[in-house]
């Protein structure tokens, strides 16, 4: 019993099911914070309710799955973890979003695309720094001047 | 019939051919072939990057452009694989398998241009398809009440989330999920807002530009950064002098065309059983019945013809139940719909007597497209095969960039970008879990729809859910439904080996193996990495 479970436990559709309970438990919890109504009388709660128990037996059936299978299993993370590919493409947006808000367009764009190139093996600081520079040119033309997108270039200098 | 339906397409080809849609048109076309072409991108990125940017445009021209990328990058996505065995396009994944054979004996040029032929045929038929049945099923739709409407969208959502690739639990969990999302926002009726978490701007509900660029832009870069194959450009001078087929080729090829164009038009009519499933069904049917199976694999034109063929096929055929019903049968045809329903139109079978304009305009502009696909790649095949070469490392950080901007230009909001990145996350844990983020954006489009319908016909029935069965219509909806689950269970507990659709998936992680060495193989990678 205790290899079954151990067996069970690891694999990844037992983790891709119980995320699916876990999402499904906590809607129809929050669903039931809206009001609920009647079947002939449904209010803003009803529908979300049962989405959630549906996803809750779907997310069970899901885990059991994963007991019940003996195949090879495919493991969650792959085999080489890319953390520095990951890192910079979440950097990206997020440099976008920092550089936008307090900086403009341009500041915004150079960041996102210079850092989010880094993440591959082979960049090298000249080629990134060159890509970034010809994509933030080609970006503040194309967007502000020719689709014209309310982004100021440069907060403050440039609209 | 015949002669309302000339009328129509005359009157479709007035449309269509305004300057003004003719260009975007054009544009449309154009992305979608580079698109295709490039290895790394995907159509459905693609699409929602352009989306925000149709907003200020007429609905005629917004949805001409989003159709021309789909179907342009098909075109691309075949030279992808026939000269360079990328599947980056799963519906041309099945094609390396005799394209690129024929690509090393030097027939690349022979290849690509039976290819051309064979998408024009297989394009032509679907587009045919859709003018002749297209009212027909409008007649009958128009027939139905909310409660049909709802068993409809109950069966296009089971049949789109577990006919789709990966296990079908998974498929109709993410389709649940897509409900789910699609509820984010303020409730439809009474106003109040649900699962908004304190944000004021999820009050207008999750974006779709957002929900789209975050799963399939932000997610896949996640996961195809570092892992994609170094292009190898041996075979890529191809010329226009190289691109002329023997007459014994296109001999060969001609039948082979013809059944995979009915294949894939078949394939476009069930709902989740897009142009992937057609091109491989259509493929192994191809190899069965040849009288000589063994030359499949080792450069067979007709394993290129029949596949691109029904490719295409299904592609347009894809248009017809999003059209005509309203129902999506996948994600590309969802984000269309949405494009759609952000213009003010209300998809579903009034779409056609009330917008005319759309819908015959969009068939005429299917004509007018394919004929300047097939304009742009012959004469201009050594371009396409030079942005082959252009690198992911370079592609991927300029895709980030349009994802930003795209999705902050839908609202002017920079929370946009912060959500597209949070859903992006979300969708790489779910990709790394097993899950194919497709069924999501199907079950977010239909979301309000269905749940409109269900309040509604609960409300004429009074709470009875027993009305879903006594009504004749909606209860051979629900008779599929239970069919389709009860075939699924049937076919994966007797033989799971033999299912084809579980074949289909099979072969295509197959050639995507093929084609993405392991990383360690890559002696260039291994250094970095020892360095590092």
């Amino acid at each position: 019993v205790k290899a079954f479970l151990q067996n069970f436990v690891h694999r990844r559709d037992f983790y891709a099911g119980s995320l699916m309970v876990l999402l499904g438990i906590g809607t129809f919890l929050q669903a039931q914070s809206y009001k609920l109504g009647t079947l002939t009388h449904m209010g803003p709660g009803f529908f979300p309710s049962i989405l959630g128990v549906v996803l809750t037996g779907i997310g069970v059936l899901i885990a059991g799955s994963a007991a019940a299978s003996h195949d090879e299993d495919a493991p969650v993370l792959p085999p080489h973890p890319e953390w520095r590919g990951w890192g910079c493409i979440i950097a990206g947006p997020l440099l976008f979003i920092l550089f936008g808000h307090y900086g403009g367009l341009i500041p915004a764009t150079f960041f996102c695309v210079f850092v989010s190139s880094l993440g591959d093996r082979t960049a090298t600081l000249r080629g990134s720094l060159i890509l970034a520079t010809g994509i933030t040119v080609f970006g503040a033309l194309l967007f502000s001047f020719v689709l014209k997108v309310p982004f100021p270039l440069l907060r403050g200098v440039l609209s | 019939v015949i002669s309302s339906a000339l009328t129509n397409l005359w009157y479709g080809f007035g449309i269509a051919l305004q300057p003004n849609n003719l260009l975007w048109c054009f544009v449309g076309v154009l992305v979608g072939n580079l698109v295709g072409v490039l290895p790394g991108m995907g159509v459905l990125a693609t699409i929602s990057i352009l989306l925000p940017l149709t907003f200020g445009m007429k609905p005629v021209a917004a949805i001409l452009m989003l159709a021309g990328v789909y179907y342009g990058a098909q075109y691309g996505g075949a030279i992808c694989s026939i000269l360079l065995n990328l599947p980056c396009h799963p519906p041309h994944a099945v094609t390396c398998l005799d394209g690129f054979p024929l690509t090393q004996q030097g027939k690349g040029g022979t290849a690509l241009a039976v290819t051309m032929v064979a998408s024009f045929v297989g394009a032509s038929w679907g587009i045919t398809e859709m003018i002749f049945l297209a009212p027909v099923l409008v007649q009958v739709a128009l027939q139905f009440g909310p409660t049909e409407v709802c068993s409809l969208m109950m069966l296009g959502l089971l049949a789109g989330s577990t006919l789709a690739r990966g296990s079908p639990l998974k498929g109709v969990a993410m389709t649940v999920l897509g409900l789910l999302l699609g509820i984010v926002g303020s409730d439809i009726e009474t106003g109040s807002a649900r699962f908004t978490f304190g944000f004021t701007q999820l009050e207008d509900g999750i974006e779709i530009v957002a929900l789209a660029l975050g799963l399939f832009g932000i997610a896949e870069f996640m996961n195809s950064v570092n892992q994609l194959a170094k292009v190898d450009t041996k075979y890529t001078n191809v010329r226009l002098r190289d691109m002329r087929p023997s007459r014994e080729d296109l001999k060969k090829s001609f039948f082979p065309m013809i059944r995979g164009t009915l294949i894939g038009s078949l394939c476009a009519l069930i709902p989740g059983t897009g142009p992937t499933i057609a091109s491989f069904v259509s493929y192994a049917t191809e190899k069965k019945i040849s009288r000589t199976p063994e030359r499949f694999g080792r450069g067979a034109i007709e394993g290129v013809a029949c596949p691109e063929a029904s490719t295409h096929s299904s592609v347009q055929g894809d248009f017809i139940p999003t059209m005509s019903l309203g129902i999506p049968g996948d994600a590309v045809m969802a984000l269309l719909l949405g494009a759609l329903i952000i213009q003010g139109i209300v998809p579903g079978p009034q779409l056609i007597s009330q917008h005319p304009d759309i819908f015959w305009g969009l068939i005429a502009s299917f004509w007018i497209g394919n004929i300047l696909l097939v304009l742009l790649n012959v004469p201009m095949i050594g371009i396409w095969v030079k942005l082959l070469t252009i690198p992911y490392k370079y592609l991927y950080p300029s895709a980030l960039f349009f994802v930003c901007i795209g999705v902050y230009s839908a609202n002017n909001d920079l929370f946009q970008v912060g959500e597209t990145l949070f859903i992006g996350l979300a969708g790489y844990v779910l990709l790394r879990l097993g899950f194919h983020p497709a069924p999501v954006l199907l079950g977010f489009v239909l979301g309000p729809r269905f749940e409109e319908n269900f309040r509604r016909a609960m409300l004429i029935a009074r709470g009875d859910l027993a009305v879903f069965v006594e009504r004749p219509i909606s209860a051979v909806f629900l008779g599929l439904c239970v069919l389709l689950i009860a075939g699924q269970i049937l076919v994966r507990l007797r033989k799971p080996k033999d299912n084809p659709l579980v074949k289909a998936d099979a072969a295509l992680e197959h050639v995507h193996a093929l084609a993405t060495p392991e990383p360690e193989s890559d002696p260039q990678v291994e250094k970095v990495r020892a360095a590092s």
